[in-house]
């Protein structure tokens, strides 16, 4: 008889091919082939990769209790959870305990004795202190008028899934503010936090995460939350070298005015800079993939007088919240010993995940009603790359259209019609999905948001688009339900105009070369490593500069996330951007470097200074040094290959 | 992505062949429930990443590695050898100013473990010259073993290509450092080609940062 560690029957014909797979495998390693004879073989593709079959798999040296890796997970039935709407996070008042000292200009460095540390952690770089340092850029102009209070912690009873073989889970994440974890636990993703421009804002983040062995042997109790990608001076960015501790706050303040408005479009900034879908993360540097994994991540919502929220004014986009949605995207994995969420903090690839997490369910339903919904879609990482379609369970074959209208936040100038959209970590794309008219045209009654993009480790995806309508590639199912119903929202088949994009045809200062290289198993930019203690270039305030972004490491593809200003894309491998099959136009924050790709981006950098980074949002590359730190003064200087 | 059916999962978990007389395993799984381990951290990083495999230090001492090497201790861990012209030179001289830079920490209750992917031509008494050559410190060991078990525990410890071809070339080797806290489960890696007092910094951020965080 043949048991897996379960103590379940395995038949003997699976086991002994179980062990001709590890056989095989362990063949093709002794054996040294090179590439020429594993292509020969049938074994290597052209783009470098080894076949996928179970042969040759990393599963297929099995999976006991503690192993985290792709196939592993236990089996989850799909479709049983509703989508979870996040809560938007409370506005608090002064008044609240939570800020008995107020947020001020520069930070509340004063010894808390019970942790002997600041209160605040603001004001610390490398979890040092640098007193007299990141004080509020712009505060007293633009002197804060709304007030927030999130708390990390942990929350043990978190629920992926209402699957009574998957048990409640222990995370970390935001809570909405309160101090009983009872009525007001921590949450993933957190709680959506919804401002508008011109309406400046604090939010003030409590760390309040256990120290010890962290559960399942991931996550440190240190953080930065980035607010990526807003347009906020370092001290309120989050970025990797300005983590705090467990027992410190920090205050996390943004003028929520569009960029130039110190210096082009005063006093409030250019309109066409406006951003809408932004998120919310940990960002400490080395450790950033296993905190977001385990939690400390969510949405940030910016409404104005044109993108409102409210379909009867300014665009007219569906109403927030109800036909507003943002979807939080994450993959996970789940250790088949322990039932639990794992992570590898020893892996140097990537981690891709059997598990698609939807606003922290696995794959959850949601009942739509026949009008037009606007989505926010997020890839919350850490490493998988998804192409994404509509699909009708009911007829796989046909080929549905909608709409994207933003890419990485920034509304597009108009919608454009598409039937997938491709996003790397970090990246996000609003769709306008018209169920009434998919409901008519195709007869649809259910519809999966699927992913078809065949990805197999945290290197790349491997470019295969799946065939249409596998379960285990579904998303999200939507459940058209009802008659159509009223809908005040703009048809995007009208061609409603958004924002205009800024030209992109004033001379830079200077062009800068970034290469990005990997030797030894270590990532590079032009040939040097992260270092929180050097600054590689400067840039100067108020100018205009144009980046070109090289992928020099083989069978790899790269998220690149540059933090504080967007980019309109000059060029990718010389060619224009292009907006069909796949939207790459418009202003965004990630450029996604698949093989070989050399990408050219225009920037304006405005307003605020000091040091932002520039990294991989692949975070297990980020984590492993894919990164660098750069700054705005008022003099620039002229590195074209720092 | 693979197709992962209940089946295919099944087959996969566990490989244990069982003679009969054990608790007898139901014809159908899909009903019944399943039950799971509940391992703490530490221990769970143990069964991934930490087998007790005998080594030998450049001393020639005999040395267990989770139970002598690993096991309550702040460590820094790298794979090298000793005939290599690639970046085991910049890697090591970069790794002897960290231990200058860490000085008074390193072998009191910090660790150095470089441990070789060469063991046959790496003897204790060859690692034991390079060691002296490069005047490293006490609290620094450089390691080697039976060759099967070397390669095992470099794959446990991840560095690790996942392409068969690139991993077979040892020239090409990972360059990263891994360190951490086991008693806190808290572990990192940075390029060892970093700057030596970034990879300092990074060290104690690790080791020490748990003890600089409030107690919940």
């Amino acid at each position: 008889m043949y048991l897996n560690i379960f103590g379940y029957k395995v038949s003997r014909r699976r086991w002994k091919e179980m062990l001709n797979a590890q056989k095989n495998r362990r063949e093709i390693i002794a054996a040294r082939l090179d590439r020429r004879e594993l292509f020969k073989l049938g074994l290597l593709t052209s783009g470098g990769y080894l076949v996928a079959k179970s042969g040759l798999s990393a599963w297929a040296d099995g999976c006991g209790p503690g192993v985290c890796q792709l196939g592993c997970s236990p089996p989850t039935t799909p479709f049983i959870d509703p989508l979870t709407i996040n809560p938007i996070l409370p506005e608090r008042q002064l008044t609240d305990p939570g800020f008995a000292t107020p947020p001020s200009v520069c930070p509340n460095n004063t010894i808390n004795p019970a942790i002997q540390l600041p209160f605040e952690g603001r004001g610390q770089f490398n979890g040092v202190l640098r007193p007299g340092t990141d004080c509020f850029q712009f505060f007293n102009q633009f002197p804060p008028q709304k007030f927030f209070i999130e708390r990390m912690r942990q929350n043990t009873n978190f629920r992926i899934t209402s699957d009574p073989n998957i048990g409640p889970q222990t995370i970390w994440g935001f809570n909405q503010g309160g101090t009983d974890p009872n009525t007001d636990p921590a949450i993933f993703p957190g709680p959506t936090i919804v401002t508008r421009y011109q309406t400046p804002m604090v939010v003030r983040r409590f760390n309040e995460l256990p120290s010890g062995a962290p559960a399942g042997g991931f996550g440190v109790p240190e953080t930065s939350t980035h607010l990526h990608n807003f347009h906020s001076g370092p001290e309120s960015d989050g970025g990797p070298c300005r983590w705090f501790f467990s027992g410190q706050y920090f205050d996390y303040y943004h003028t929520m005015q569009q960029a130039g408005f110190s210096f082009d479009f005063p006093p409030t900034g250019d309109v066409n800079e406006s951003l809408s879908t932004l998120w919310y993360h940990d960002h400490r540097v080395d450790h950033t993939a296993e905190n977001v994994y385990k939690g400390l991540a969510g949405f940030h919502l910016i409404f104005n007088q044109f993108d409102t929220g409210n379909e009867a004014t300014g665009f007219h986009l569906p109403s927030f919240p109800q036909f507003d949605i943002p979807l939080f995207l994450a993959d996970k994995l789940i250790d088949p010993g322990t039932g639990q969420i794992c992570f590898d903090t020893f892996g140097f690839d990537g981690l891709v995940g059997d598990k698609f997490l939807v606003n922290g369910k696995i794959q959850p339903f949601f009942e739509v009603q026949k009008r037009r919904y606007r989505f926010r879609v997020l890839d919350g990482g850490p490493s998988r790359f998804y192409q994404f379609f509509l699909t009708n369970p009911d007829n796989p074959s046909q080929s549905i259209p909608f709409w994207q209208i933003a890419n990485d936040g920034n509304l597009l100038p108009t919608p454009i019609q598409v039937t997938s959209a491709r996003i790397g970590v970090a990246e996000r794309v609003d769709v306008i999905i018209d169920f009434a008219q998919i409901a008519q045209t195709f007869g649809a009654t259910r519809l999966w948001l699927e992913n078809r993009l065949e990805q197999l480790n945290g290197r790349a995806p491997t470019g295969n688009i799946l065939p249409a309508g596998q379960i285990q590639n579904a998303l999200v199912e939507f459940r058209i339900t009802g008659n159509p119903v009223a809908d005040g929202s703009v048809d995007p088949a009208t061609g409603p105009r958004f924002y205009t994009l800024p030209s992109t045809t004033p001379t830079p200062r200077i062009t800068r070369h970034f290469k990005f290289e990997r030797s030894n198993g270590q990532w590079a930019i032009n040939g040097q490593f992260m270092d929180c203690n050097t600054i590689r270039f400067t840039v100067q305030k108020n100018s205009v500069e144009k980046w070109v972004l090289e992928n020099s490491s083989g069978g790899w593809q790269h998220p690149i996330h540059i933090h504080f200003e967007e980019f309109q894309l000059l060029s990718i491998n010389g060619q224009p951007p292009p907006s069909s099959p796949l939207v790459q136009t418009g202003r965004k924050d990630v450029v996604r470097l698949e093989f070989g790709t050399t990408a050219e981006l225009f920037f304006r950098f405005r307003d605020f200074r000091n040091d932002f980074p520039m990294h991989c949002h692949n975070t297990v590359h980020e984590d492993h040094a894919m990164m660098l730190l750069w700054q705005v003064q008022d003099v620039g200087d002229n590195n074209v290959e720092p | 992505m693979m197709a992962i059916t209940r089946r295919s999962w099944l087959a996969a978990v566990g490989l244990t062949p069982v003679a009969g007389g054990l608790a007898s395993a139901t014809e159908s799984a899909k009903d019944q429930q399943r039950t799971f381990q509940n391992i703490p951290p530490r221990e769970l990083l143990r069964l991934r990443h930490f087998p007790n495999t005998e080594l030998v230090t450049h001393q020639g001492k005999k040395a267990r590695f989770y139970e002598n090497l690993i096991k309550g201790r702040k460590v820094v861990i790298n794979f090298m050898y000793v005939k290599c012209e690639g970046i085991c030179v910049p890697v090591t001289a970069n790794l002897v100013r960290v231990q200058k830079i860490l000085k008074g920490r390193v072998g009191r209750d910090i660790f150095m473990y470089s441990i070789t992917l060469k063991p046959d031509e790496d003897t204790p008494e060859v690692l034991n010259q390079y060691a002296r050559r490069l005047h490293v410190g006490p609290g620094w060991l450089f390691l080697t073993g039976k060759p099967g078990d070397i390669e095992a525990l470099r794959r446990k410890l991840g560095f690790v290509y996942a392409d068969p071809v690139e991993d077979a070339d040892k020239s090409n080797h990972i360059g990263m450092l891994r360190f951490g806290n086991e008693m806190f489960a808290r572990w990192a890696a940075c390029p060892g080609q970093a700057h030596a007092d970034w990879i300092a910094t990074s060290i104690l951020s690790e080791v020490d940062g748990p003890t600089r965080t409030a107690a919940k």
